[in-house]
């Protein structure tokens, strides 16, 4: 069964070139801004789209994307509308692969079978959730390899070779490599190190690599994008829409515009990253 | 909700996985899950060490000051003219609380694994300033996290800590409190892998946490048993604490879980009711949910969102609690019950006069609980109230709702 991140990374790795993939909150700041922002994505050069599910505790997450998350629950925001705003993108939309990222809790509530029957209604394509490691791969990810959702894991600096293979067991999709300890936000990890690791990865899985966590600019892109298989970039994104917010939630230019500029500025990076000299 | 078939014995949980029936498990980020496996490993190892027991329980008797006596509350018995109450006075350790009993365990086990640091999170500040103290008397720099909300209410605290040279971090994230302070201490957790121990303060978090702070806390129980044996020659009718995480509550619970006589009540902060949204009874209230690495009973919203709850007493404002516990509500082995924010501030200044002990806010709302029954129990009847902590930090929360200003 392929997904559109299979069919995604298939196409671009015979284009020779590392895949973007762009994070930003479901809701934030108010969900018909936030579904704007999410169609200026691919028309700005993101490859795959990681849709942000707000929650109350995000503890893996800095302050940035803390802050985003509450602005959209704060506006109202809900599972359940974040699967719609995926549907409403699939209707222009039937190509860029959807990527949920966000906590279990929401998802237990709203109760998993209706969740992933849901999801995959809405055209989502794959999984990410922070707080399930394979130790729980019971509660949602086998269920969802089951409903043809790619269940994309997390590995980190921590996962050591004789971990990696339970992490990257029922991985689809991608392998997301954390590029550092630590929370979204912080400065971007020694990238030699990262160069490493992805290395020691894919001796391990056929799965594209992709790596994310402190990318913020076109040129830290440009240089992961070197040698891992996608560049994930969030917390920049989150920051180019809290810039335009004034203090009183008034915007003060278009947040999609915003949001624009700066992704394709970052797709030129990936879209670069080859031709780079090799470091 | 299907209540779960009782079990043989209450007494055999966690399985392998970490869980209580469905509570528990280790919910973390992949990044924390190896340094958790790293825990339980030096656990097993640990809690099989008579070396390692050794000097636990010398520092248990010449540090901490165990065994805590089991006093006979006379003056609050006379007071209300029932059942006999007896107070497990764990206010009488050192440091004034409890929560000592698990830092010594912890920081032991934190030194047998060479960590180089040591956090931890803080509601009523007692958690910390354990820490603070096992981390002095051991030589480990110390980072605190606590609500910005809670610095404010516990100040005394704040400032013990920061004379025992922790360093304490104000959360301002949600409303400052313990929940919080949680979700702070496992972002500095998943930064700080190599060298830092997180030391948990209660019953809860991700699998072994559950399970070693219950075991570091169960002498609370060993001892109460074999104390009220002696004294009374039986088993008491009642024993009651106050669960906030759940921590002195399973401490004192878990030895007597299968004594099937023993009635065992676990109090909730009821804040001001449980029709509106200001309390934190999340096992009377709320619904098993996922947060801070275990699956228990949480206080949700309708799309799983955490709210913030409310208690006077820092020590119970969590929005959850302990697995073990939710998994002893769902068996009915043990009755979870909500005292009111004015409930416990009477039963605060009740007991401050009639038995000269000024109780922790969090104590009193299990004081409370006595205040309530023991007048319909048989003089013949006896009941154990855990005294978990002592009410010295609390004295300026107390005078502001006397309206006074100290
Ligand atoms: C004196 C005292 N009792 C009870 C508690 C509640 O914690 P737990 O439920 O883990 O015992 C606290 C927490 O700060 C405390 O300080």
């Amino acid at each position: 069964m392929t997904t559109r991140i299979d069919r995604r990374m298939a196409k671009l790795k015979a284009e020779g070139r590392p895949a973007l993939i762009t994070y930003f909150m479901g809701g934030d700041p108010d969900y018909d801004t936030s579904l704007d922002i999410m169609k200026a994505l691919p028309k700005a050069g993101s490859d795959i789209i990681e849709l942000g599910m707000p929650f109350s505790d995000p503890m893996a997450d800095g302050p940035a994307i803390q802050a985003a998350g509450l602005r959209a629950l704060k506006n109202g925001q809900t599972l359940a509308k974040t699967l719609k705003m995926a549907q409403d993108f699939r209707v222009h939309d039937d190509e860029t692969p959807i990527v949920m990222m966000g906590y279990y809790n929401p998802i237990y509530i709203y109760g998993v079978d209706r969740f992933l029957a849901d999801a995959k209604a809405s055209g989502i394509d794959g999984l990410i959730v922070v707080d399930l490691p394979p130790e729980m791969d019971e509660e949602l990810c086998i269920p969802a390899v089951k409903a043809g959702i790619n269940f994309i894991r997390l590995a980190t600096p921590t996962t050591d070779d004789q971990r990696l293979p339970k992490v990257l067991e029922n991985t689809s999709g991608f392998v997301y490599y954390v590029s550092m300890t630590g929370i979204t936000g912080s400065a971007l990890a020694d990238t030699t190190k990262v160069d490493a690791a992805v290395k020691r990865i894919k001796s391990h899985t056929d799965l594209p690599v992709c790596v994310g966590f402190g990318v913020k600019t076109a040129e830290q892109a440009r240089s992961i994008g070197a040698y891992a298989d996608g560049v994930v970039v969030g917390t920049a994104i989150v920051n180019a829409i809290a810039n335009v917010i004034g203090p009183q939630g008034r915007m003060t230019a278009n947040p999609a515009d915003a949001v624009a500029t700066l992704v394709t500025g970052l797709s030129q990076g990936v879209r670069t990253a080859r031709l780079a000299p090799a470091q | 909700m299907n209540k779960p078939l009782a079990p043989n014995s209450f007494r055999t949980g966690p399985d392998e996985q970490g869980m209580f029936g469905i509570f528990g498990g280790r919910f973390v980020a992949e990044t924390l899950m190896p340094l958790i496996l790293d825990l339980q490993k030096h656990w097993d190892e640990a809690k099989n060490d008579p070396a390692f027991k050794a000097e636990l329980q010398n520092l248990s008797t010449h540090y901490a000051g165990r065994p805590s006596k089991l006093y006979f509350a006379e003056g609050l018995t006379n007071h209300l003219g029932g059942a006999k109450i007896y107070f497990k006075r764990e206010d009488l350790n050192h440091t004034g609380s409890h929560k000592i009993n698990n830092c010594l365990g912890q920081i032991l086990l934190a030194k047998r694994m060479g960590k180089k640091r040591i956090i931890a999170e803080t509601g009523a500040g007692q958690h910390g300033v354990a820490s603070a103290t096992v981390a002095a008397r051991f030589g480990f720099p110390c980072f605190v996290y606590m609500g910005a909300t809670d610095v404010e209410r516990q100040k005394p605290n704040v400032f013990r800590m920061k004379l025992l040279g922790a360093e304490v971090t104000a959360v301002s994230s949600g409303h400052g409190t313990l929940k919080d302070a949680m979700n702070e201490a496992l972002r500095d957790w998943v930064t700080n892998v190599e060298d830092t121990y997180y030391l948990i303060g209660t019953a809860a978090g991700p699998h072994p946490y559950p399970e070693l702070v219950r075991e570091f806390q169960s002498v609370i129980g060993i001892e109460a048993r074999q104390q009220i044996l002696e004294q009374e020659g039986r088993l008491p009718d009642v024993i009651v604490a106050a669960v906030g995480g759940g921590s002195n509550a399973i401490g004192l619970f878990h030895p007597f879980l299968d004594d099937t006589d023993v009635k065992i009540v676990g109090i909730e902060a009821g804040g001001h009711g449980l029709d509106g949204i200001e309390h934190c009874a999340s096992m009377s209230a709320g619904k098993p949910g996922v947060l801070h690495g275990n699956r228990t009973y949480l206080l949700q919203n309708a799309d799983g969102q955490i709210m913030d709850g409310h208690s006077i007493s820092a020590g119970l404002d969590y929005p959850g609690v302990g697995p073990e516990h939710s998994w002893l509500r769902d068996t009915g082995r043990v009755d979870y019950v909500p005292i009111l924010d004015d409930e416990a501030l009477d039963a605060f200044q009740l007991t401050t006069k009639v038995e000269g002990i000024i109780p922790a806010l969090e104590s009193a709302h299990a004081i409370a609980h006595a205040v309530k029954v023991a007048p319909t129990m048989g003089k013949d009847q006896i009941m154990i109230v855990n005294l978990s902590g002592r009410g010295d930090k609390d004295v300026h929360t107390v005078a502001k709702m006397m309206g006074m200003e100290i």
